[in-house]
């Protein structure tokens, strides 16, 4: 099916834009280069098929564990396996880069994210996180009161946000600009209820949203809001101003890949209020560095990387008396590890189809760990657009379009101090306002999918198509795991943290929600289920 | 037909299209300087496009005086709002010599056309000889008056948005009381339409004249009261150069770098503080930013300087000041001194990935922190960085704005600097240009205030006296009592100190 230019553009940035845009373009316009680059969707596909796997005697051999997928949560279980001088273990990534949505790319003038791109400041509790932080060299120390210190360029520079509202550029993410005498009440109500539940403990003095989110309280005041969507918690508080709304929808966009309507309440509130101290405080602040999440990454790649298999696709797993037999494919031949224990750091829908029985007795409904698709392009411009107007609020490090679906670009060269010529841009687009999103992903390709891109970048910067000379593209078919209501607090969730069969469990998804902190902590976790279990 | 009164019409329009023409040409001057090639260009274009205007006349046969009346209005439209257009298209868009050329050409067109289809309505009136005779004498009148009222009345009192519009609306004054004068020669049924149109012409006008204040403000910011002997954008910035009565002066975006009348007095109590606190001979001095060598000619005073690196961001201003006549005759030439080398890049790029041998003396000398990219310069991470090419004993400058009109944003540098472990004497001094000007002067170790310039220097503002004064704070320029921020990458809270503080003198 091929869809004209218009229809792409309306599928993607809705149909009045649509209109405007192909209006717009004129015919002579410089188109950049670039390409899709990453992630193979054929491969991971195989394994639907079920095919059956008969691994040569000689290229059998024996790990005590193997740790399936090098995504953060199974280099932070590698990571501390490492610490806990267990080292007889191998990681085995499908991919020829390992990192998951934490890849980053190499280039000019810095390198760029493909995906996570902060990391909040840790709360001074969270001290296995900070351990990693200080080992890094990210941190200055402690404060007076215990908690740490990040190193000012590693502390997201100001100005950090700003707005693209009807042609002019606003500082912040919640539009001030225009707000009416109601819409500021609102805003000011809303605040008033988060801040409510930031500082609400439950008997035991827990807190309701608390990162990791395995602290947080299991009081059913708290997992009810679980029950419903974000939307009709907002709905039923007669929150109703737009640009409220338009917030919070953002919010659930940024961190989820959802709209309001499809995000749990509970989800939503987490992201509002886990990353804040006490009411009245700033959130958290935001660790950052040019290529994002990637600096995790190749740190641990730093760390563990002889214990790294990349491009080894694990196609079987077989638990048995002995333990547990993995066998994946590399370079065209079947290879096989026999191992106590398998730390399953991939995505759980996935278990099904890899891992021989899961079937027969489920321990847990893997398909209801469901993912959404996200597309992430880096424009490299070979200069910055000029302000269209003197009051127009600089260019930040995240830069968002009130009027897109998309979630706007983030500037990869800002936390360098770069702040002329050249820059690299990321875009992310997830694909939460798509009836089949992933699907409809893998039917585009790199011009339609640039084209959508650029048409809606330059509705803030017109002259795009001469400053940018690249763009290259991700496709996400599994970008993130989407916290619905009735997820978070289900018993699926709840079932898959404990170990099956020799194999303990260990991603993101066990959340509920896509995030550093959480694939950390199931990663950590998992390792040192396996030194305990083997003392 | 009211004959003579036709004739006063001639002056008014003769009078605006001079106006127009005068108005393009000094607006073109001023802010793309060159004033030569600018007049003469606009001059030649306008006349030019007079003449296709007189040619076009021949095709509008009939219904001349209501053709008139309508070219009359638009050329109050287009002549009218051409100076707050043309401002603004300066300011925010790049192709502003398109704009300007084309809106010179249809100003000059329309005009061209003006006084032909005057003379077609009169020529049933009179004979040829008195016809020509009289518009002609009387256009020339009118261009008199223009010029004498232009640079008299005109620029001074009224500024140029405004000139422009009140002269529209002249034009469209002609338009509406033509209606009534040469009313035998229209239909009754178009001379309300005619009427209703020129009004609509004056009202908008009119508009215009009551907000020519916020257009003006919008766009005449950091115009110049001198000639503009210099003007050109770089990619970073808006250069300009002026010579007035007291000397040349530079604009960077319009603020004021330097006034040569009084710069010395700024980049002496820049520059010796530093080497009156260093102890020892200094060697190797790092200038950050200072493109304009001013502080450089201060640095080159010192015999036994060895090596002066400056960092300024700016090719553009750096080569100005190197090669523009006045500029580098100002800094004596500073850029051909062999012990100076030019490195062109952001200073804190330049910090954080550069490894050069540490510095004696280091002079930090930016642009007042007005924007984001500026308010890093003057971070803790920025000083972070300064202090890896600072050896234990070395002395730094700083300049940091007023702290008489931004007396927060001036004492957040002073705490700023402290909070990475400089000790700091801050001192200020009286630059009639700028006002009260602010500095700090800093070292890694405890050091007591110089009392004395260096010996055997050339200095025309510093001496014994005006030197420990400039280290005593009047009460209104005090460290304020509140709590002050310290500026961080995370923060840049002094970028919005620096906006409420000077914003209150916009």
């Amino acid at each position: 099916m091929k869809l004209s230019r218009r229809e792409l553009l309306a599928t993607f940035l809705g149909a009045p834009f649509a209109l405007a845009a192909c209006r717009d373009m004129s015919a002579g316009a410089r188109f950049p280069d670039g390409e899709i680059v990453g992630q193979n969707a054929t491969l991971g596909h195989v394994l639907r098929e079920g095919r059956s796997f008969e691994v040569p005697a000689d290229n059998w051999r024996s790990a005590k564990a193997v740790i399936v997928g090098g995504g953060i949560a199974g280099l932070s279980a590698a990571w501390k396996l490492s610490k806990l001088n267990f080292n007889d273990y191998a990681l085995l990534e499908l991919e020829k880069e390992i990192g998951g949505t934490s890849r980053s790319g190499i280039g000019s003038p810095v390198n760029y994210p493909w995906g996570a791109h902060y990391l909040p400041v840790p709360f001074q509790e969270n001290a296995e996180l900070i351990e990693l932080l200080d080992e890094m060299a990210l941190t200055d120390g402690r404060a007076a009161n215990g908690d740490v210190v990040i190193r000012e360029q590693y502390l997201c520079r100001e100005p950090e946000e700003r707005v693209f509202y009807k042609g002019r550029w606003y500082e912040g993410l919640y539009l001030n600009a225009g707000a009416s005498d109601e819409d500021k009440q609102q805003f000011g109500q809303f605040q008033q209820t988060i801040d409510r539940w930031i500082d609400w403990r439950d008997t035991s003095g827990k807190r309701a949203f608390v990162v990791p989110s395995h602290q947080c309280s299991q009081d059913s005041q708290v997992t009810d809001l679980d029950k419903i969507s974000f939307a009709e918690w907002l709905r039923n508080l007669g929150f109703t101003s737009e640009r409220l709304v338009w917030y919070c929808d953002y919010a659930c966009r940024d961190d989820y890949g959802l709209r309001l309507e499809q995000t749990s309440a509970w989800a939503g509130l987490f992201y509002f209020c886990s990353r804040v101290r006490k009411s009245g405080d700033e959130s958290q602040p935001f660790i950052t560095v040019p290529e994002g999440n990637g600096r995790f990454v190749n740190y641990f790649s730093e760390r563990v990387g002889d214990k790294i298999l990349r491009s080894h696709m694990v196609v079987s797993i077989v638990p048995n008396e002995k333990g547990v037999d993995v066998v994946c494919l590399a370079d065209n031949e079947l290879r096989g590890f026999h191992c106590e224990k398998v730390i399953y750091a991939s995505p759980m829908f996935t278990a099904p189809y890899v891992i021989r029985g899961f079937n027969n007795d489920a321990p847990f409904a893997a398909n209801e760990f469901q993912h959404n698709a996200w597309f992430v392009a880096n424009l490299f411009l070979n200069d910055r657009p000029k302000p269209r107007f003197a009051k127009d609020f600089p260019l930040a490090w995240d830069n968002v379009f009130y009027e897109s679906p998309s979630l706007g670009y983030v500037n990869a060269t800002h936390q360098k101090g770069i702040d002329y010529g050249p820059a690299v841009w990321t875009y992310y687009y997830p694909m939460c306002h798509e009836e089949n999103g992933r699907t409809k992903l893998f039917n585009y390709d790199w011009r339609e999918l640039a084209d959508v891109c650029l048409t809606d970048v330059a509705r803030a910067h017109p002259n795009i198509y001469e400053l940018c000379d690249r763009v290259d593209i991700m496709r996400w078919g599994h970008a993130m795991i989407s916290p619905r209501p009735n997820f978070i607090w289900s018993e699926t969730r709840a079932r898959a943290q404990k170990p099956y069969r020799n194999i303990h469990f260990a991603h993101t998804d066990l959340s509920g929600i896509a995030l550093f902190e959480e694939a950390f902590y199931h990663g950590v976790r998992a390792a040192k289920e396996l030194q305990t279990a083997q003392i | 037909m009211k004959t003579p009164l036709l004739f006063l019409n001639v002056i008014i329009i003769a009078t605006c299209g001079l106006i127009y023409e005068l108005l393009a040409g000094t607006l073109s001057s001023y802010v793309l300087g060159d004033s030569i090639t600018q007049f003469s260009f606009i001059i030649g274009i306008y006349l030019f496009a007079m003449g296709v205007g007189s040619f076009l006349s021949r095709y509008i046969e009939k219904n001349v005086a209501e053709k008139f009346i309508d070219i009359e209005l638009a050329v109050a439209v287009v002549g009218g709002f051409s100076a707050p257009l043309l401002f603004l298209s300066f300011a925010y868009v790049s192709y502003f010599g398109i704009v300007l050329y084309t809106m010179v050409f249809a100003i000059g067109t329309l005009v061209g056309l003006e006084i032909p289809l005057l003379m077609r309505i009169l020529k049933d009136e009179l004979d040829f000889k008195e016809l020509v005779s009289r518009v002609l004498a009387l256009d020339y009148v009118g261009a008199l008056v223009a010029s004498l009222l232009f640079p008299i009345f005109l620029v001074p009192k009224l500024g140029l948005n405004r000139t422009s519009v009140l002269f529209g609306m002249l034009n469209a004054g002609v338009a509406l009381w033509a209606t009534w004068l040469l009313d035998p020669l229209i239909p009754n049924r178009k001379l309300l339409i005619m009427r209703v149109k020129g009004a609509v012409v004056v009202v908008l006008l009119g508009i215009a004249l009551i907000k020519a204040d916020r257009l003006t403000t919008l766009a005449e910011d950091g115009l110049f009261a001198d000639t503009i002997v210099y003007a050109k954008s770089s990619p970073y910035q808006r250069i300009v150069v002026t010579k007035g009565k007291t000397g040349h002066a530079l604009f960077l975006n319009g603020n004021l770098q330097f006034n040569s009348f009084d710069e010395y007095r700024y980049h002496e109590a820049l520059v010796h503080p530093a080497f009156a606190a260093f102890k020892g001979e200094p060697k190797r001095v790092l200038v950050l930013g200072g493109g304009d060598g001013l502080a450089l000619r201060e640095i080159l005073k010192y015999k036994s300087v060895e090596a002066v690196q400056l960092v300024d961001l700016d090719p553009m201003m750096t080569g100005l000041s190197n090669a523009f006549p006045p500029l580098a005759e100002l800094n004596r030439h500073s850029f051909d001194d062999p012990r100076v080398s030019v490195t062109n890049g952001d200073a804190f790029v330049w910090l954080d990935s550069n490894e050069a041998e540490p510095f004696d003396i280091a002079i930090v000398d930016f642009p007042d922190p007005n924007n984001f990219a500026l308010g890093k310069l003057y971070t803790t991470r920025f000083y972070n960085l300064l202090k890896r090419k600072l050896k234990p004993d070395s002395a730094v400058v700083i300049q940091c704005t007023s702290p008489l009109i931004a007396r927060n944003s001036y004492w957040s540098i002073i705490k700023t600097l402290e909070a990475v472990g400089f000790i700091v004497k801050p001192y200020q001094t009286t630059v009639p240009s700028f006002g009260v000007w602010g500095y700090a002067l800093a070292k890694q170790t405890p050091f007591d205030i110089p009392t004395d310039p260096p010996a055997n220097i050339e200095l025309k503002f510093l001496n014994h006296e005006s030197f420990a004064s400039m280290f005593d704070f009047p009460t209104d320029m005090k460290m304020p009592e509140g709590e002050i921020e310290v500026n961080r990458l995370d923060n840049q809270a002094l970028v919005r100190y620096y906006e409420t503080e000077w914003r209150r003198f916009e």
